[in-house]
């Protein structure tokens, strides 16, 4: 085992996946010679050349199509969008290509892509360098859309996520990437589907992912400091979305909270919870409790920027309000 | 060109032609739905610039005017009609419609209903080609509408920058829907407009199929040959509306329709061979009467006599239907 952070993982994905298969290239905006804004390809221009690791201009949503043909022709492109932002100027070739070239060939051509995409709010990058989104993502058929938690599932995610015959969108978070994790030194590969619960408890469920996972997390040692014994779930893919573990869960604790650090409108929460209704309405204590962003564009000034994005204390004062304890 | 090929290339394109006032009339009787467009009247571009690629190596992708394309680039026309019909047997399994004819097994990948959006696509098919280290090449078909978009600039400039073995064809039948180019265009000789990007580029009649193939023909071998990719226009015209839907009286007048009539591509093209001697007026009665024939009992008959889909098939085809476990999973929880 070694430890790695987020950016180290991503970076060893695209090291071995590259290797493995000479079909597989990565493309984006300062990957290869700058080896990537946050580290994820640094080097990789060094051992691959610039056939492999192509530095694009600034032109996301044709760079995005470029790589949405060349997989049609059997190449495996890993591309990478900067800011999920700037993945709104992709859409067009996301949605109204990637996701439903499949289908609308009758399944006769695939989309074997990989989109890689930081999301979330950092730290101060106010309105425009902040957004979410991964629920633009999760409404479309035709894609996959992981969010990994740490480095041990970013890397072995993203290696599946290459060898997956279907678009995937990857989200990660900048405020992730130096986050540090155990990780195996052989090759692994961690599965697209499936919510995990990553630590078991009796008296609720926390439901989360990617950072907001993390938030659960935090939560639950609060919570346990108060001898509550919190289940907490990574969600791992929004789409397609485990139904089943979360119905098991929350058949167990009989309460439940989702956790987003999006706006809440037509949200992951309101997806989850929907699915929660309609799968396990008569497991229910309580009502379901929804954390999520503030119904603003994020704003700049740091006390502003905290008080409208959730952290474990909003995750804390939920799962009690859940609880009937406040 | 043997006279044989140039009798086979007239036959296709009166071919084409029946081909599309036939699904204009199945359009009438209902028996086509969605949006429905036309080829008629620009023939001789499709024809001639595919007559000189290499079928099934090189890559083809266009508009959702892409019925004939899909053709020439070897679909089975009774697959395409297939399509139109919404039936299991069509192109993409009827899943596409009009819009979406798509044919991987000779290299045809697709036609696309937002406009400007196959640019990047046949970019990306092209680095493909130049990545594999083959001389094969994309060749992506639009009209002169499409180079307003955003894509088109973004493309160019990647195209002629990684010197992708890429052939832009540009249909310039001179309106976007209603919009005539020079409301819409602020340069209307579209060849000018890649310029910027250093991007070699010429523009040609696209009414006489002889100048399309001989243009073409040059445009395909500079591709091929690795000097870059390369934009070439033709001005043609289109004898129907948009979609089924537009009334062209709105936008152009009854003159300048008769105008191009003149200039119809499979009239200019029997008269020529008639004139060389290749052909007779017999001859091309006698291919007139063939192409009816065949519309009708093969592919019209192979249409109507095809299978809807099966609704429990609704959810095929969203994502791999047989993915490999090691990648997708499932997680196993304890």
């Amino acid at each position: 085992m070694a430890e790695l952070a987020y950016w180290e993982a991503i970076r060893r994905a695209h090291d071995e996946e590259l290797a493995n298969d000479p079909m597989v290239l990565a493309m984006g905006e300062d990957i290869g010679v700058v080896g990537g804004t946050y580290k994820a390809t640094s080097g990789l221009y060094q051992k691959y050349g610039d056939k492999r690791i192509i530095d694009t201009p600034i032109s996301e949503n044709s760079f995005t199509g470029i790589g949405i043909g060349a997989s049609m022709a059997g190449l495996r492109p890993i591309i990478e969008i900067m800011s999920i932002n700037f993945a709104l100027l992709a859409l067009d070739t996301l949605v109204n290509a990637a996701a439903k070239i499949r289908y609308m060939s009758g399944g006769r051509v695939s989309c074997p892509i990989v989109m890689r995409t930081p999301g979330g709010t950092a730290h101060q990058l106010a309105a425009q360098h902040s957004a979410r989104l991964a629920r633009v993502f999760m409404s479309t058929s035709g894609l996959r859309v992981v969010t990994p938690r740490g480095a041990m599932e970013a890397c072995g995610m993203l290696k599946s996520a290459v060898r997956c015959n279907d678009p995937v969108i990857f989200i990660e978070h900048e405020r992730m990437y130096n986050l540090r994790e155990q990780v195996p030194d052989t090759e692994y590969f961690r599965p697209l589907e499936g919510a995990e619960i990553v630590r078991k408890g009796t008296d609720i469920t926390l439901i989360g992912y990617n950072w907001s996972f993390l938030l659960c997390m935090k939560a639950a040692d609060m919570l346990e400091r108060d001898g509550i014994s919190a289940e907490v779930v990574d969600l791992r893919s929004l789409k397609p979305l485990d139904r089943e573990t979360i119905r098991r869960s929350v058949e167990k604790t009989h309460r439940v909270l989702v956790a987003e650090e999006d706006e809440a409108a037509v949200g992951v929460g309101s997806e989850i919870i929907s699915v929660i209704i309609e799968d396990c309405f008569f497991a229910l204590d309580s009502q379901p409790v929804r954390i999520h962003a503030a119904d603003v564009p994020v704003p700049y000034a740091a006390n502003l920027e905290h008080a409208a994005i959730p952290d474990e204390h909003d995750v804390y004062q939920g799962a009690l309000k859940a609880l009937g304890r406040i | 060109m043997k006279a044989a090929d140039q009798k086979r290339l007239l036959r296709e394109m009166i071919f084409f032609r029946r081909f599309e006032e036939r699904c204009f009339e199945a359009y009438m009787e209902h028996k086509i739905g969605g949006f429905l467009h036309l080829y008629s009247g620009q023939e001789a571009v499709a024809t001639g610039v595919l007559e000189t690629v290499r079928r099934g190596e090189d890559y083809v992708i266009t508009g959702y005017r892409d019925h004939v394309h899909a053709i020439k680039s070897g679909a089975p026309a009774r697959e395409v009609m297939a399509e139109l019909y919404g039936k299991e047997t069509g192109s993409s399994r009827g899943r596409g419609g009009s819009m979406h004819i798509f044919d991987p097994t000779v290299h045809f990948m697709g036609g696309y209903a937002l406009v400007g959006q196959p640019f990047p696509l046949a970019a990306g098919l092209a680095l493909a080609c130049k990545y594999r280290g083959t001389d094969h090449i994309a060749v992506c078909f639009l009209g002169d509408g499409a180079n307003n978009q955003g894509t088109f600039h973004e493309t160019m400039n990647m195209a002629a920058l990684w010197h992708l073995p890429v052939l832009f064809v540009c249909e310039n039948n001179q309106y976007a829907i209603g919009t005539r180019i020079d409301r819409s265009t602020a340069v209307t000789d579209q060849y000018k407009r890649v310029c910027s990007y250093n991007m070699a580029s010429s523009q040609h009649d696209g009414q006489d199929l002889d100048a399309v193939l001989a243009a073409a023909g040059k445009a395909v071998e500079h591709v091929r040959s690795g000097k870059g990719p390369y934009f070439i226009e033709f001005l043609t015209y289109r004898q129907r509306g948009h979609s089924m839907s537009d009334k062209t009286a709105a936008y152009r007048s009854k003159e300048e329709e008769a105008e191009w009539a003149k200039r119809d591509p499979i009239k200019l093209y029997g008269a020529k061979l008639i004139k060389a001697g290749v052909l007779t007026d017999a001859d091309l009665k006698a291919i007139e009467h063939d192409v009816l024939n065949e519309i009708e009992n093969d592919v019209v008959k192979f249409a109507e006599d095809s299978p809807a889909p099966k609704v429990e098939d609704l959810n095929k085809y969203v994502l791999d239907d047989r993915p490999d476990p090691r990648w997708i999973g499932p997680l196993q929880n304890s």
